[in-house]
């Protein structure tokens, strides 16, 4: 538990911005639940990732540094992306052992962390109430599982959610094959990856799809949309933080489905 | 062999929708996996192993020289000889000139990636000398003029119908299916030229420094026949197989096993320390090892050392989901999945291979599944630098990072540029919340849906409710 309310700066993340901007907000919602000052630093863009994975070292570390800095002196970095915090972990490998950066990097390492991770110790998880409801099943992506371990974090914090029941996928720790620039450079590799996915998640007989990275919720929502699955996808915090009245990802503005329908 | 790599987005769109082919590796999927997890939930230190052979694999890397010279010498006091090769082609005249010294008509084979690595059968027949394939797998690919697609289970990609027409055309015998029958059939054609063979040429999965001994794992024990009847052997191995003790070769033994096909321990495992002595009821009267080099020596002090590690489990390509949707050739050359995305740059030049370690959305399973804990997506990572830094990567991808760059690290520009895109696209999408076609986008609209933003940007926002 925060003691003496610590200053969080949130880190966005670029795909929470653009498209999902709930996800942010219920970060903050989550974050200053569990007894945190939320700032959200405005030099903050990008993670850096598809630089930093098309092997463009240079201008990873140019934002590296951009991000260092705008995250200067919070007792926390918290994200609701495996994958970015996961970059945020890989900055030092950007500068040579020496540089000043360097151990800068390592600074914001040892204090960036994804969000269900952070709240499954920082929060007293009997403030966590939802009115959620439905049967659900968790994809663990990629980064988030294997570079920061996360995998019954957001399913204990789903456990204290009484309306919540988690029917487990076939797979569920196998990539939806989005992989950030991948998707697009390999189109049809990335589309059987999610054509397994959704077949998976079709079988579970779940409603609703979560997970903690929006890269593959947009990737695997996009495809159960376009197979015309009737399954939502969320990020796990809209649940957690009780926002899932709005409109699942890539769902029709509420009352337009049944307009049109 | 020839170079397709460059051809690998072809050769995987074919792949996918092969049905056979899609068959096939279904069988994979289902199979070596769940045989490892399985061995692997029996063995309660076997990520403790992991660390030891790690460990143990960079010290050898460490002390290479010391451990092939101790080899060498105690290869030639058992009375062996060593062959050091630089190149593919140092290695192909070498062997060549071993068997032309025997007067060797046909040679039998044993299962060996490196003699696929140098190219080997191809060369040999061309100088007049019959390579056999004893290996049911390797066998079947002969007779159909294929090459393996994996680097345990050559044949993973035929179905046992392209086995049973091989066969029938190639042996003349009725057609059956039954997999117990043709394996009958294959050990009978094998057995005379196991006897008439002048040199037997196998691989190795180890070389012992303090013994001189060579070791191969197999579960048919067409090795022993191979490596025992003819007059010569000749162990074809890479420099990096090296491990300083017997005791040593056992903990790469326990994992190796496992990792590969989920067995505690392969069949056949059987060590070679030169030729017949006096008073040996068996083995070859002359015993050669040619060691490979090709690129290898190069990777020892780069980024890419790690890779030297590796022990040819092929427990990456069996987790890998996108060797497990495209299958092994469409790598377009010998060594296949994440460790061959590593490796065939290495080999064959990243100007052919780029868009292999490209090929991986990095999700990390390669590397939590290596008995050495290779960093595989770090290494692939290591070649996708290597690649910018030489201008190969595709202009679009330069380009297109570029920009986005120039915005990245400019956050107000970011910001302006975030909230115009958010826009457009839910313009784009109007009320429906998705879009299903998107100009520049094809590549992931032809198919999937591309959800719209819910509202504004979420700095906007925040920025709006003067937070
Ligand atoms: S890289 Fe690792 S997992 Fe892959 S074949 Fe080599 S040892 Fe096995």
């Amino acid at each position: 538990m925060a003691s003496s309310r610590s200053r969080v700066g949130l880190f966005v993340t670029c795909l929470a911005d653009m498209f999902r901007p709930e996800v942010a907000f219920a970060s903050v919602k989550l974050l200053e639940m569990a007894g945190f000052d939320v700032e959200v630093p405005e030099r903050q863009t990008c993670c850096g990732q598809p630089a930093f994975n098309s092997g463009d070292r240079h201008d990873s570390a140019a934002i590296a540094r951009q991000t260092i800095e705008a995250f200067d002196g919070f007792e926390y970095v918290v994200g609701p992306s495996g994958s970015c915090i996961g970059m945020l972990h890989h900055y030092p490998e950007l500068f040579a052992e020496g540089d000043p950066w360097h151990q800068r990097a390592l600074d914001l390492k040892s204090r960036a962390f994804e969000i269900t991770s952070f709240l499954a110790q920082h929060l007293d998880t009997d403030k966590l109430s939802s009115s959620f409801s439905g049967k659900v099943t968790y994809h663990d992506s990629c980064s988030g599982l294997r570079e920061l371990g996360i995998k019954r974090q957001p399913r204990e914090l789903l456990s204290k959610i009484p309306g919540v029941q988690i029917c487990e996928m076939e797979e569920s720790e196998t990539c939806c094959g989005f992989g950030g620039t991948f998707c697009v450079k390999y189109p049809d590799i990335s589309n059987r990856m999610v054509g397994n996915k959704s077949e998976n998640i079709r079988a579970t007989g779940a409603d609703t799809l979560l997970a903690g990275d929006l890269g593959c919720l947009l990737n695997m929502a996009g495809k159960l949309k376009r197979e015309g699955v009737n399954v939502q996808a969320r990020h796990v915090v809209e649940i957690l933080a009780d926002m899932a009245n709005t409109p699942a990802i890539g769902e029709a503005a509420i009352g337009e489905a049944e307009k049109r329908s | 062999m020839q170079i397709k790599s460059p051809e690998f987005k072809q050769n995987a769109r074919i792949a996918l929708e092969d049905v056979n082919l899609q068959r096939a590796l279904g069988n994979l999927k289902a199979g070596f996996p769940q045989k490892r997890a399985a061995a692997v939930a029996r063995l309660p230190e076997f990520d403790q192993l992991r660390d030891e052979a790690r460990d143990l694999k960079n010290h050898i890397l460490e002390h290479l020289d010391l451990y092939l010279e101790e080899f060498e010498k105690n290869v030639v006091a058992n009375g062996g000889t060593v062959h050091w090769c630089r190149t593919a082609e140092d290695a192909r005249k070498t062997i060549l000139e071993i068997c032309q010294d025997q007067d060797a008509k046909t040679v039998t084979k044993g299962k060996s990636m490196v003699t696929e690595e140098i190219d080997l059968n191809d060369y040999l027949e061309k100088n007049g000398v019959t390579p056999v394939e004893t290996d049911l797998g390797e066998y079947i690919l002969q007779l159909r003029e294929d090459h393996p697609s994996h680097i345990i289970a050559p044949a993973i990609h035929l179905n046992i119908e392209d086995v049973a027409d091989a066969f029938h055309e190639h042996h003349k015998r009725p057609k059956s299916n039954d997999p117990a029958h043709l394996m009958r059939e294959a050990r009978e054609m094998l057995r005379k030229h196991f006897v008439a063979a002048d040199v037997g040429i196998t691989g190795a999965n180890f070389l012992v420094a303090e013994t001189g001994s060579t070791i191969i794992c197999t579960n048919e024990g067409n090795g022993d026949l191979t490596q025992t009847l003819p007059k010569t052997h000749i162990v074809v191995s890479s420099i990096e197989k090296v491990v300083p003790t017997l005791e040593d070769m056992t903990l790469f033994l326990r994992l190796l096993a496992r990792s590969a096909t989920g067995q505690e321990f392969t069949v056949y495992n059987t060590l070679s320390s030169g030729p017949r002595r006096p008073g040996d009821q068996d083995g070859p009267e002359n015993f050669h090892v040619v060691l490979v080099d090709n690129g290898r020596s190069d990777m020892v002090g780069s980024e890419f050392q790690e890779m030297l590690r590796c022990i040819r489990c092929s427990a990456c390509m069996n987790h890998c989901p996108v060797y497990g949707a495209v299958g092994g050739h469409s790598y377009g050359w010998v060594y296949p999945g994440p460790m061959g995305s590593v490796l065939t740059p290495q080999m064959v030049g990243i100007e052919n291979a780029g868009l292999l370690p490209n090929a991986s959305t990095f999700c990390g399973k390669c590397e939590e599944v290596c008995p050495v804990r290779i960093p595989l997506p770090k290494l692939m990572r290591h070649w996708r630098d290597k690649e910018y830094e030489k201008h190969l990567s595709p202009t679009s991808v330069r380009s297109g990072l570029s920009v986005w760059s120039f915005f990245a690290t400019r956050p107000k520009l970011y910001r302006l540029f975030a909230s115009v895109g958010n826009r457009f696209l839910r313009l784009k999408a109007g009320k429906k919340g998705r879009t299903s076609k998107l100009p520049l986008a094809s590549a992931w609209t032809d198919h999937r849906d591309m959800p719209a933003p819910s509202g504004k940007t979420f700095m906007q926002q925040w920025k709006e409710q003067n937070r």
